[in-house]
């Protein structure tokens, strides 16, 4: 990969641990070279070169982001223009309605209940390569039933909105943690390293 | 191309349960107590464990229409109960569309030798499990989710950290194993080999492991937390309780930060009174639900 110099320090990468299945995506992150720390109050925000946060329960989630004063660290790393990775759960948390970082309105468990969860092939604008599409998992999920201009659509399941991306954060319905494919999270990481060279150069 | 009810799938939302509390609830305003307290599902049912054990008698899969109560009151997942071996009221459980069956020792036995087939079933399984043997062979039937059993309605923990201590134990004595001591072992855990090896491979059930039973106070989740526990499954523990709503949050709480104890002192303050408890080394052979599962 072109613009990675060799003595690029390992990046941090936070995993929001309130809840949910956030060691899978420290496993995946591990594996693809990044330092992780499990972030569960505000102190643990400081110094991240980003975050993700991943797939659980959304109302428990945003009952523990509010219960540790955790939106406005969140937000403020955003505004920095740390990368941030949210996967089903986490897509909800960045909308409109939870932490304002996404300009998306995300609905909770569009697809239906567990018995409507599936998996599918899927490809994504910019993370796979054409006629090598990536297996999702879609647990209960969401999808993104309004966005702004700035919001580029990265795939889309029965023309329902599963995954997108505004600036330096990605956003998906699905679960790419826990199917070993590791493609959007290399994509994520490509960011954290990107912003981390532009910086230092 | 696109396809439901894989194993990946039914296990996917065990996954998405991991960190969390589950709590029994016997109507839609404990329902919502729950889920307004941080609760990552709720378990849905007549009676909690602890009023099973005071009544006797049968206890059953709940009234339909007290579980679609529930499910309207709340959008995180609705649990429920089935007995055991009643594979007809597991397929009313799948026809109201419950995200997770519980084929659960608290309810009545069905069958005296047999478990529900579950593969035969689109929506997931959660089984109960007294040791390493028993988790295998209800996840050879297509269980997605263990749940260590311990002593339901009794308050007292001691069940819960025995049958999470003996399923780790072996775990661990597994992986030292040689092939030919696999095959020995699986005959020892009345389990399959295959599912013997996998363990011994990777360290772990091949489906995650919560525990449940006898768990009263966000010290007794945060102990099962540190003991290996993904998730735990609070009864009677809540709703028989002084202060439900308070503990309700303290229970979360104290889940999320299991490994410090500063936040667990915290989220343990002033609470009131936990349920009335029974000593579960002080009940008869007939009154013990662990004891149910082949």
């Amino acid at each position: 990969m072109s613009g990675v110099s060799a003595d690029s320090r390992e990046p941090l990468v936070g995993v929001l641990a309130l809840q949910g299945d956030f060691a899978a995506h420290a496993r995946m992150l591990a594996a693809l070279g990044a330092a992780v720390r499990e972030v569960r109050v505000p102190a643990d925000v400081t110094g991240l070169d980003g975050l993700v946060i991943p797939g659980g329960e959304s109302t428990t989630m945003t009952l523990g982001i509010a219960r540790e004063g955790l939106g406005d660290p969140l937000r403020e790393l955003a505004g920095a223009g740390v990368p941030l990775l949210g996967t089903c759960a986490g897509l909800i948390m960045l909308d409109r309605d939870h932490l304002g970082i996404l300009d998306v309105t995300a609905h909770r468990n569009a697809f239906g209940r567990q018995i409507r969860s599936f998996e599918a092939d899927l490809e994504l604008t910019g993370i796979t390569h054409p006629g090598t599409p990536l297996r999702a998992v879609f647990i209960r999920a969401p999808w993104v039933a309004d966005h702004g201009s700035a919001v580029q659509i990265l795939a889309s399941v029965d023309d329902h909105i599963v995954a997108v991306r505004q600036a330096n954060v990605i956003a998906v319905s699905f679960h790419p943690e826990i199917t070993g494919d590791d493609r959007v999270h290399a994509a994520f990481l490509d960011l954290v390293r990107a912003r981390l060279n532009g910086a230092a150069g | 191309m696109r396809d439901e009810a894989t194993p990946r799938v039914k296990t996917g939302l065990a996954e998405m349960l991991k960190g969390g509390v589950i709590m029994d609830v016997v109507d839609a305003s404990q329902a919502k107590i729950a889920e307004d307290a941080g609760a990552v599902a709720v378990m849905a049912l007549e009676r909690v464990p602890s009023d099973i054990r005071r009544d006797g008698g049968v206890a059953r899969m709940s009234d339909p229409a007290m579980i679609k109560g529930i499910q309207a009151a709340v959008s995180i997942p609705v649990m429920a109960k089935a007995r055991i071996g009643h594979f007809v009221e597991a397929q009313i459980l799948q026809a109201l569309e419950v995200d997770y069956i519980d084929e659960s020792e608290v309810l009545t036995p069905a069958d005296e030798s047999n478990h529900i087939d579950k593969w035969a079933f689109e929506v997931p399984f959660v089984c109960g499990a007294t040791n390493l043997g028993e988790a295998l062979r209800r996840i050879a039937e297509g269980a997605a989710l263990i749940r260590s059993k311990g002593e339901a309605g009794t308050g007292d923990i001691v069940e819960a950290v025995r049958h999470m201590r003996s399923i780790n134990g072996d775990i661990r004595r597994l992986a030292g194993m040689d092939a030919a001591e696999l095959a020995t072992a699986a005959k020892e855990h009345q389990a399959p080999l295959e599912l013997i090896r996998f363990v011994a491979r990777e360290g772990r059930l091949p489906v995650p492991l919560f525990s449940a039973g006898g768990i009263a106070t966000p010290a007794d989740a945060a102990l099962m937390m540190q003991l290996g526990a993904q998730t735990v499954f609070v009864g009677s523990g809540i709703f028989k309780s002084d202060d439900p709503e308070a503990r309700a949050r303290a229970v979360v709480e104290a889940t999320t930060h299991f490994a410090d104890p500063a936040r667990v002192a915290a989220a343990s303050e002033g609470l009131g009174t936990a349920m009335q408890s029974l000593e579960s080394r002080k009940l008869g052979g007939e009154e013990l639900f662990a004891g149910r599962g082949w």
